[in-house]
């Protein structure tokens, strides 16, 4: 059991990691390529609370601030830059959290931060933790998607000039999705540091970050049930088929390219387009 | 004499990521699509390179066999990957790209180990002596050739039909269309020299370093991006100033800023810093 509680756990932190980016990438249409930063922000602001003696639940909400505090700035610079140059800046903040972590040596710089104490949980309250969080953004973000904001998302991610000449206030509607969905990369970071008790910077570099935006992309960008599946799959996919251990990029690489260059809406759309043909 | 080290060292770099960059603004300025993946074929030159040189024992060879594979392998990537998806919103080829690149970074790993290859006897080592500068003769020809390179290729572009042909594109692909320049043509040469250029900037890092690692074209892929953002996007002037300014940049940074940050954040702060002052790239015209 201790081994499938684990596995379960990592999936469940992969999903509330996913439906995080879900909300700037899927509903708000802001593409970014730097989103393992906020996951590592969250991850060693829990860590280095929880070293101070803080109690595990209570940094849970001050790595959410911290991560989204941190997203807020970004989200200022999406305000200035569009598309591809919002891409390549967002991936520069990944790379710059990255390289200021490593020379930190407060931070445990190279070595990361290693023996975070125990969080008073067992196993199956921690899992059963993450799935209730899982649970809760999953929600939240099918609430935020009917809602008006979520119609301003859309709207934004259809036309931005439109949607301004319409008179909403886009840079409020774009630094709210900034917000929301780094503050929950920065719960999932934190559940990740307590689950491991171990993180380094090489956890939160580039790779990580691709790999969460490809379990966006191949689920539907935008559809909370399909970015939870795929989530849920691609994580779990290196242990399920330990063959592919060795494959992973290549096989997250290949499904990235594959789903783009035939189906660049994602599994979802795939699944709907075939509905639509059996119902004719 | 440390400050013009750095300065020197500094445009070394900068030479490479200009090599790597000027395919990479081609491609954004005739399709839109940020090309990841051109580091991967960055990669493909330093292999070939070493494996040439190593079977044949000629630099010259593994050269102009380095860029004519990376040449056509780009091509192939543009025909099978790029130009089905052209009419998609660009994060869609941007995304195939980045996956484009890890899984070929994978097939590099997977086929020729994690570990690299290394020249048996690595030509050009030697130091050379400028005044009180010494330089390998591999930095050398890097600068030189580099400088050559693209010298040429601008004298093309101005001179010739085609690279007339080229420019037109760039700036109004329908107009170009309407006065009956072939437009795939275009691209398919764009794709070739740019995709050349990297190949032969993959050779050159390999003789630097004297290694090549499946891992190698990850730095300047996202090197080479930031690079065309500060130079204003598909602007190929503004590219090769920006490439230098980086190197120079990055060689002053580790060594002021070292502690702070690593060389990529200190290339990527750099980035960020500039596009908040100016959104449209340091030097775009407006």
């Amino acid at each position: 059991m201790e081994y499938e509680i684990s596995l379960v756990t990592a999936a469940g932190i992969s999903v509330l990691f996913a439906l995080s980016l879900n909300l700037i990438t899927g509903f708000c249409g802001q593409i970014s390529l730097g989103h393992a930063a906020f996951f590592g922000i969250g991850a060693y602001c829990s860590a280095m609370l929880c070293k101070a003696g803080m109690p595990f639940l209570l940094t849970l909400p001050f790595a959410m601030l911290l991560a989204g505090g941190v997203g807020v700035v970004v989200g200022l610079a999406s305000l200035r830059v569009r598309a591809d140059f919002l891409a390549i800046t967002t991936m520069g903040v990944g790379f710059l959290f990255v390289g200021v972590v490593r020379q930190q040596d407060v931070l445990g710089g190279e070595m990361g931060i290693s023996g975070i104490p125990d969080t008073g949980f067992s196993k199956l309250a921690f899992m059963t933790l993450t799935l209730v969080l899982c649970v809760a953004a999953a929600l939240f973000s099918q609430y935020i998607r009917r809602s008006w904001m979520g119609q301003v998302f859309n709207a934004i991610a259809e036309d931005e000039d439109t949607t301004r000449v319409l008179g909403i206030d886009v840079p409020r509607f774009k630094l709210a999705a900034f917000a929301m969905g780094t503050a929950l990369a920065g719960l999932a970071g934190a559940l990740y540091a307590n689950n491991l008790k171990f993180i380094s910077p090489d956890s939160f570099g580039f790779i990580e970050s691709m790999t969460v935006l490809s379990m966006v992309v191949i689920g539907g960008i935008g559809s909370v049930l399909g970015v939870t599946a795929a989530a849920v799959v691609l994580s779990l996919l290196p242990s399920m088929f330990t063959f592919i251990g060795d494959y992973k990029l290549l096989v997250y690489g290949g499904l990235l390219f594959l789903m783009m260059r035939f189906s660049p809406d994602g599994v979802t759309g795939a699944v709907n387009r075939l509905m639509a043909k059996g119902k004719r | 004499m440390l400050f013009i080290d750095l300065i020197a060292q500094g445009l070394v770099q900068g030479s490479i990521y200009a090599l790597v960059a000027l395919g990479l603004t081609l491609v954004y300025g005739l399709l839109r699509i940020l090309h990841v993946a051109h580091a991967a074929l960055f990669t493909l030159g330093g292999y070939i390179g070493v494996l040439v040189t190593n079977q044949f024992d000629s630099l010259g060879l593994a050269m102009v066999v380095a860029i004519l594979v990376s040449g056509f392998a780009g091509v192939l990537m543009y025909r099978l990957c790029y130009e089905p998806i052209l009419h998609r919103p660009p994060f869609v080829a941007l995304i195939a790209s980045i996956g484009l690149f890890i899984a070929s970074e994978e097939i590099f790993r997977i086929a020729f180990g994690a570990y690299g290859m290394s020249y048996k006897n690595p030509p050009l080592q030697a130091q050379v002596v400028i005044g009180f500068l010494s330089f390998k003769q591999a930095e050398l020809l890097v600068m030189i050739g580099g400088a050559l390179i693209i010298g040429v290729l601008a004298l093309l572009q101005s001179k010739t039909r085609l690279g007339i042909a080229c420019q037109a594109t760039v700036t109004d692909p329908q107009m170009a269309e309407s006065f009956g320049i072939d437009l795939k043509k275009v691209r398919y040469v764009n794709f070739f020299i740019g995709s050349g250029l990297a190949g032969m900037a993959g050779v050159m890092v390999a003789l630097l370093n004297n290694l090549v690692e499946p891992t190698m074209g990850s730095v300047p892929s996202y090197k080479a991006l930031a690079i065309i953002v500060l130079g204003g996007l598909g602007s190929v002037p503004g590219t090769l100033m920006a490439a230098m300014t980086l190197g120079v940049v990055e060689s002053f940074g580790t060594i002021y800023l070292g502690k702070l940050l690593d060389r990529n954040a200190i290339a990527f702060a750099f980035l960020i810093l500039v596009l908040m002052v100016r959104p449209q790239g340091l030097f775009a015209r407006k």
